[in-house]
């Protein structure tokens, strides 16, 4: 049976790899995952699995991610920055849409990702597909789909006016959605 | 003569996306669902945005279960 410590090191990996996803800035995480490291090994607890003790821990990083957003608020949301050059173009342009505004092709079926028996193999995916992002519409959008913040919310936290949320935000969902279909639907369908 | 709960299939696209993010007026949501009605592709498009956002709350909730995985 490891010590207390000894599991929390070892997880050291696995806290790493969501904070280098939200953060998307190696030191930022790195800075995060070994306070976050500091304040479990602060107060030890005791946990009945490993299960519990990661919940836990995820906890702890996200308060600590939270912080370093807030801290590092002006290069998060990528303002100033010409790095997302494809702000002149639309969104949608990867679907196409005739120009009564039909779709040219139906969109796919998509099976239900829960429930399929490899959703592990689905979560990868969607890391990779979340990492592939330009930077600052992936902290956008994982601030929403993993810190599970509000838009008003991170709207206060990175001085962001609304509608500049929402256009990043859009962008992120229309991008992850073209990656799962390629990455994902396309061969799930084919799988069964 | 306009229709102002009309939306093309591109303004509904866009309406099912922005939902994830921000409330839909009640005449979008009016609109949204007048269209779904009538049309065979959207619906198709929403089902796509809701299985993202069930495989996402899935992947959200996960932490921990590699190690389920390993005990099967």
């Amino acid at each position: 049976m490891n010590s207390f410590e000894d599991q929390i090191v070892g997880l050291r990996d696995y806290l790493l790899k969501f904070a280098r996803l939200q953060l998307r800035n190696d030191a930022w995480a790195e800075d995060a995952v070994s306070e976050t490291v500091l304040a479990a090994l602060a107060k030890p607890q005791s946990f009945g699995n490993r299960s519990q003790l990661k919940t836990w821990l995820v906890g702890i990083l996200k308060h600590k991610v939270v912080d370093a957003l807030r801290h590092h608020h002006r290069e998060v949301s990528g303002q100033g920055s010409s790095e997302d050059d494809d702000s002149s173009t639309d969104p949608l342009e990867a679907i196409a849409f005739k120009a009564n505004g039909h779709f040219v092709e139906q969109p796919a079926e998509w099976g239900n990702p829960e429930q399929q028996a490899s959703s592990q193999q689905f979560f990868v995916i969607l890391e990779t597909c979340a990492s592939k992002l330009p930077a600052a519409q992936g902290r956008l959008f994982l601030m929403r789909e993993w810190l599970e913040l509000s838009s008003e919310e991170i709207c206060k936290e990175l001085q962001l006016t609304p509608t500049n949320l929402y256009v990043q935000l859009h962008r992120a969902r229309l991008r992850l959605r073209e990656c799962l279909e390629l990455n994902w639907f396309n061969t799930a369908s084919a799988r069964t | 003569m306009t229709y102002p709960l009309r939306r093309t299939c591109k303004e509904v696209t866009a309406l099912v996306v922005a939902r994830e993010d921000r409330d839909l007026s009640l005449a979008d949501r009016l609109a949204l669902r007048i269209h779904m009605a009538i049309c065979d592709a959207c619906p198709k498009f929403e089902h796509q945005m809701l299985a993202m956002r069930k495989g996402l709350r899935a992947w959200r909730n996960d932490s921990g279960s590699d190690d389920a995985a390993k005990h099967k």
